[in-house]
């Protein structure tokens, strides 16, 4: 780690003023950033710690049915706020599914929405990578693919978003407002993570000096909660980052699909909207055949970025599978392994 | 440019001089304060052998800086027992052969103190697994780990309902 001037904001203004300066970094729970800054990955000169800032760390709810989460509020806060969890059962579901209870208790939500990609090209100094060092190259290509990208990548960059707390959100239409030097912008999460294209090193939409202030879930998002559930495949059942995994929400009227939402994570370089497959299942009944359509069509841009072909499939069908649990209805509690695919024997789905 | 910040360490208030920021909580609780028994396992986060409370709630003291934590109260392994009389989690650990090595055990104990806090778990064994996953054993002492954790919640619970009858009867 290298060193680096420790700045402590009062308010936003100030935090925004001191976060401007070139080579300085916000820090919150500092989950992520002190482990890539211990890596050498990042390599602030400034920190501009945010975590005292005030009406930050709160769940507001709104009269119009909206929902305001404070940048500041902790993952594991969220998570078991029990009217935010009964309302946002696949948000809980995925947030209880991400890291380990340690790390949930620290980690805030703007914090798991600025996360750095896991490549581990990216956190190795010893690879060339473009998102590190603009320009480098790639050693992701052509090398241990097996986690990459299969929507949306570049020859430029092939990494995956890690958060399955943006999964559920961005299906939410979650909106980001921002503080910065020429005041506040919303932008919704769906623009706010940027495709790798030529230019990796661009992560999101966010200028200099710009600070994540609230996530945002409309009023609409509430209509999902009897409905939803997040599943993710992993390579263990927890402490894991996600192989595939998908945030599917259904509004059933009279036995038909009235309204879906689909996002898929692990598969690109942002949180995944999959709005072609919601579409395919508006006005439908809930059965397998409409769940595997929307698969086909939320897969269907899909191609292997190196030896990740498989992704595609286990893709499609954790979609199939998400939607039928949806369909089924949120439980009422909270499975003991969350967003587990492999249900116990109670729940079990035909393999 | 040192800075100075306030710590509750297992329950003793004192001001502490941070001469670099990069301190982390885990390298001043072991290097500035002499409290080695939280464990420097991966220093990444991921094993848990760093495990202490920050004001109440289990986390990581690898990944947390110190001149961050101005005015948090902190527990440690080292402040779990009263004098000779062992916490709960710390007696379910033996009766339960929960460790081997013991290199883990500091963080998984104040992990399983953190956890009954949480009050999430319940008496699930899947639960009580899922919610110690943050914390690694290299001797695989995983099953005496999980009995250790369910039978130091019945026993903390059964002192709050014995501690609360005491209170109504005093206040009879």
């Amino acid at each position: 780690m290298i060193p680096f001037e420790y700045v402590r904001a009062t308010d936003v203004a100030d935090a925004v003023a001191a976060g401007g300066a070139p080579g300085a970094a916000y820090l919150a729970a500092g989950t992520n950033l002190l482990d890539l800054m211990k890596g050498g990955v990042s390599r602030p000169t400034r920190l501009v710690d945010i975590t005292r800032l005030p009406g930050l760390a709160a769940v507001e709810r709104r009269d119009d049915g909206s929902v305001r989460i404070g940048a500041l509020v902790r993952n594991s806060d969220l998570a078991h706020d029990p009217a935010f969890a009964r309302t946002y059962p696949a948000v809980a579901e995925a947030l209880l599914s991400g890291a380990s209870a340690q790390l949930r208790n620290a980690a805030t939500a703007a914090g798991n929405v600025m996360q750095r990609t896991r490549c581990p090209y990216f956190t190795d100094t010893g690879s060339a990578c473009n998102k590190r060092e603009p320009g480098s190259g790639c050693d992701a290509r052509g090398g241990e693919t097996r986690l990459h990208a299969v929507l949306g990548w570049s020859e430029a960059c092939i990494a995956t978003h890690p958060s399955d707390f943006c999964v559920p959100l961005v299906a939410l239409d979650a909106v980001v407002e921002i503080a910065g030097p020429a005041g506040t912008r919303s932008v919704p999460l769906d623009a706010f993570h940027r495709l790798p294209g030529d230019a990796p090193e661009r992560e999101t939409v966010l200028e200099p000096g710009e600070l994540v202030t609230v996530l945002v879930l409309p009023p609409e998002a509430a209509r999902f909660s009897g409905h939803s559930r997040y599943l993710k495949v992993r390579d263990r059942t927890s402490y894991a980052f996600a192989v595939v995994s998908a945030a599917a929400s259904l509004r059933l009227d009279g036995g038909r699909i009235a309204e879906a939402r689909l996002a898929l994570g692990g598969v690109a370089l942002k949180p995944w909207r999959a709005r072609e497959a919601e579409a395919v299942l508006a006005g439908r009944a809930p059965d397998e055949a409409a769940f595997r359509a929307a698969a086909d069509a939320a897969l269907a841009g899909a191609r292997p970025s190196g030896d990740n072909a498989f992704k595609i499939e286990l893709a499609r069908r954790l979609v199939v599978r998400a939607f039928q649990r949806a369909a089924a209805g949120t439980p009422e509690r909270l499975p003991a392994l969350p967003g587990s695919a492999f249900a116990p024997a109670s729940e079990a789905a035909h393999v | 440019m040192s800075v100075d910040i306030v710590l509750t360490v297992n329950g003793t208030r004192r001001t502490i001089p941070i001469p670099d920021p990069r301190t982390t909580l885990l390298d001043l609780l072991r290097e500035g304060l002499h409290l080695t028994g939280a464990k420097k396992g991966c220093d990444r986060g991921q094993c848990g052998a760093c495990t202490v409370l920050v004001d109440g709630r289990r986390i990581n003291s690898c990944l947390a800086l110190a001149v961050s934590l101005d005015g948090a109260e902190v527990l440690t392994i080292e402040g779990l027992a009263e004098g000779d009389h062992l916490h709960p989690v710390q007696e379910a650990f033996i009766a339960h052969d929960g460790f081997q090595c013991g290199f883990c055990t500091p963080g998984q104990i104040m992990s399983a103190v953190g956890l009954i806090r949480e009050a999430q778990a319940g008496n699930d064994p899947e639960r009580v697994r899922e919610a110690m996953s943050g914390n690694l054993c290299r001797c695989g002492a995983y099953a005496g780990i999980t009995e250790a954790v369910l039978e130091a919640q019945g026993a903390m619970s059964q002192h709050t309902i014995r501690d609360s009858a005491t209170r109504q009867g005093e206040a009879a």
